[in-house]
């Protein structure tokens, strides 16, 4: 890997922390509306493995989908845009915080059905298929979607029309404030693709060469006609499941120890230990990251609201209500 | 009597009815340990343990199905959808097995089944969690569909639908939990499947339930001050029917609006008014008006989401056309 694009990987990393952090203000504020859902403390997971794929390579994923759109390409810009609901958002201000989606960077969605997004990410992957194009399907997802009828339903099918899906599984502990353990029957979740005689493995979720290690692995193998594959990714949410959780579930204690693994402090000590960048290189993307951040909340802050006429389009493609 | 909020209604109906009858039993995600998305199951999990306040997957049709099953094996289950938007990966359960049962096995099956859910938009959560498809489940015999629009009347139907034998959406309105009203003290029951006149008024009928019911009355409120008195039926339950109250009132005023929160077709207010004309077509004065949400599906902007959502001006200019 090339020193720059260590840095690159690193700056998204510390972007999405940053820009999770000033949206959870800004929806104290009131200007962000609806459910907010942050990625902090599983940022190493979707960077480690966006940055396995090809720009062929399909992106679909849940309602905590803020770092995932970042990762696949969307300026912070279009990201908090959307999060403030301005035209300017990816999605026009229309979807919000849980309903990103950028075609043209082949991320195909945030989805806030738990588990509905999986029979897509199979059709998807059909699609591709029936196209001959060699493209990989990415669809993440929570632990607590793989409880869902969809999850098996589409596991399954991958399996038997063979889709190039790469299944995988953000296990950050908890659906809201159910453990694994208290909805699951099994607790080591990859064990799920078993039941589909499908290939899988585990990985830290906190540690982004881990990730992105195994991550072109299996997508490599897939591209190559494996068939689906199954990746458990552990992971661990540092804040609640969304603004105004009460937090009844769990102990600070737990929640300290997971910090100690801080994925943006494994990657920077990893980076500085086998000494691709200086502390005060890093240092400097922190800065950066920043700078992208704000300037991003400036955008957004000063971007027009949709026009009223914008509740009528996009209904359907041709006319009519 | 005390003055409470919805909120608190809803869960002392549970709470007594939970007291009353060992056979009573919730199951729903995140109604025990985290005390219920809505806080309505707050302290349950505590009291009655967690066999009686059951923490399931996120599992619909799991949740629905087994509820059925433990329905008809005699006991009686309060089960939880988080919200109605979630009902949809339930909707086999609900509509295929929970409506059919009791008459396709000639009464041999009873399912005395509550399914407790919310729906309503206007909190910015966008187009799936933010719907209003309560006619969806009115469409179905076999189905009860209770909707309460007042904290009394959510205590005393949601102590009706638990002692039903048959199976009840019982549908919650999320912008309404806080607010506050007068509620009877214990045993207090409102029978399902009639409507009531929730303002007297000789000038026009609003027709309305749940959420729109506060519109409805805000709107009243203003139009008096220009001297016009509206009468508002309130539905209460969407299956069965109670259209007395309904025809009755538009006997006297000759004119009504009809007001729903969901979309205007193949809705609520289609159903209603066609009945007025069906029951009472010889008093209609002037063509009966809908107020229902726009023909989109909800957007997250919260401009947008407003224009798109029924308002009090609204229903004052339906009322000022039908006049
Ligand atoms: C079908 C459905 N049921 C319930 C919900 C409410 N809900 C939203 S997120 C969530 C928990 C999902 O947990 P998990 O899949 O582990 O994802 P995480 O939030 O941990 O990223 C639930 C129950 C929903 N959105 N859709
Ligand atoms: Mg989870």
């Amino acid at each position: 890997m090339e020193k720059s694009e260590h840095l690159d990987l690193y700056q998204q990393m510390v972007v999405i922390r940053i820009l999770e952090g000033r949206s959870a203000e800004l929806y104290q504020q009131g200007k962000i509306g609806g459910f907010l859902h942050l990625y902090i403390g599983q940022e190493a997971v979707s960077t480690g493995l966006i940055s396995a794929r090809k720009p062929q390579d399909r992106v679909i994923t849940a309602y905590r989908d803020h770092g995932v759109a970042i990762n696949c390409g969307i300026s912070a810009k279009e990201v908090m845009a959307e999060l403030l609901g301005k035209a300017t958002g990816v999605s026009g201000g229309k979807g919000g915080s849980m309903h990103l989606a950028d075609v043209n960077n082949n991320f195909w969605g945030g989805h806030a059905i738990v588990g509905s997004h999986l029979p897509i990410a199979a059709g998807l992957a059909l699609g591709d298929v029936y196209q001959k194009q060699d493209g990989v399907t990415i669809c993440m997802f929570g632990d607590g979607a793989t409880n869902i009828g969809y999850f098996h339903e589409a596991l399954n099918l991958s399996k038997v029309w063979k889709l190039p899906v790469l299944w995988v599984c953000e296990n950050n502990q908890y659906g809201m404030g159910t453990t694994v353990e208290r909805a699951s029957a099994v607790s080591e979740i990859r064990q799920k693709a078993d039941g589909y005689a499908m290939k899988n493995d585990n990985v830290d979720g906190m540690d982004i060469m881990k990730v992105r290690e195994k991550a072109l692995e299996m997508i490599e193998e897939i591209r190559s006609g494996s068939g689906p594959q199954f990746l458990e990714i552990n992971t661990y949410r540092f804040r609640g499941h969304s603004m105004g959780d009460p937090e009844r579930y769990r102990q600070q204690e737990e929640i300290r120890k997971w910090q100690e693994n801080d994925p943006i402090g494994i990657y920077r000590r990893y980076l500085v230990e086998e000494k691709i960048a200086s502390e005060e290189e890093l240092n400097g993307e922190d800065k950066k990251a920043n700078e992208i951040v704000e300037d991003a909340v400036h955008f957004a802050e000063s971007s027009p609201e949709p026009a009223a006429e914008e509740l009528f389009k996009n209904i359907y493609v041709e006319e009519g209500r | 009597m005390a003055k409470i909020t919805m909120r608190q209604a809803i869960s002392q109906a549970l709470w007594e009815e939970m007291e009353r009858d060992p056979k009573v039993f919730i199951l729903g995600q995140e109604v025990g340990v985290w005390g219920g998305t809505y806080a309505v199951t707050k302290g349950f999990y505590d009291h009655f343990g967690a066999d009686r306040v059951r923490d399931t997957p996120i599992s619909e049709a799991a949740i629905i199905g087994s509820a059925i099953g433990a329905a008809i094996a005699g006991t009686r289950p309060v089960a939880e959808l988080m919200t109605i938007n979630f009902a949809f990966s339930a909707m086999d359960h609900i509509v295929n097995q929970s409506a059919k049962m009791h008459y396709m096995f000639n009464g041999q099956m009873v399912l005395p089944l509550v399914i407790r859910t919310v729906g309503g938009g206007g909190r910015q959560l966008g187009a799936t969690h933010s719907q209003t498809p309560d006619a969806i489940f009115a469409h179905f015999p076999g189905l009860k569909v209770v909707a309460p629009g007042t904290p009394a009347d959510a205590k005393g139907l949601l102590k009706a639908a638990i002692r039903s034998n048959d199976p009840i959406m019982f549908i919650e309105h999320a912008t309404l939990y806080q607010i506050r009203g007068e509620v009877p003290d214990g045993d207090y029951i409102v029978p399902i499947g009639k409507s009531t006149v929730q303002r007297s008024g000789d000038h026009v009928t609003i027709v309305t339930y749940s959420k729109m019911l506060e519109l409805s009355l805000k709107a009243a409120e203003q139009l008096a001050k220009d001297g016009i008195e509206a009468e508002i039926v309130d539905l209460r339950t969407l299956r069965p029917l109670d259209m007395e109250p309904v025809i009755e009132s538009f006997k006297k005023t000759n004119r009504a609006v009809i007001v729903e929160e969901g979309w205007k077709s193949f809705g609520v207010g289609a159903e209603i008014s066609a009945q007025i004309y069906e029951h009472a077509f010889d008093y209609v004065d002037a063509p009966i008006k809908r107020v229902a949400q726009k023909e989109v599906p909800l957007p997250y902007n919260r401009n947008l989401e407003q224009m798109a959502l029924p308002q009090v001006e609204d229903i004052i200019k339906a009322v000022k056309e039908v006049l």
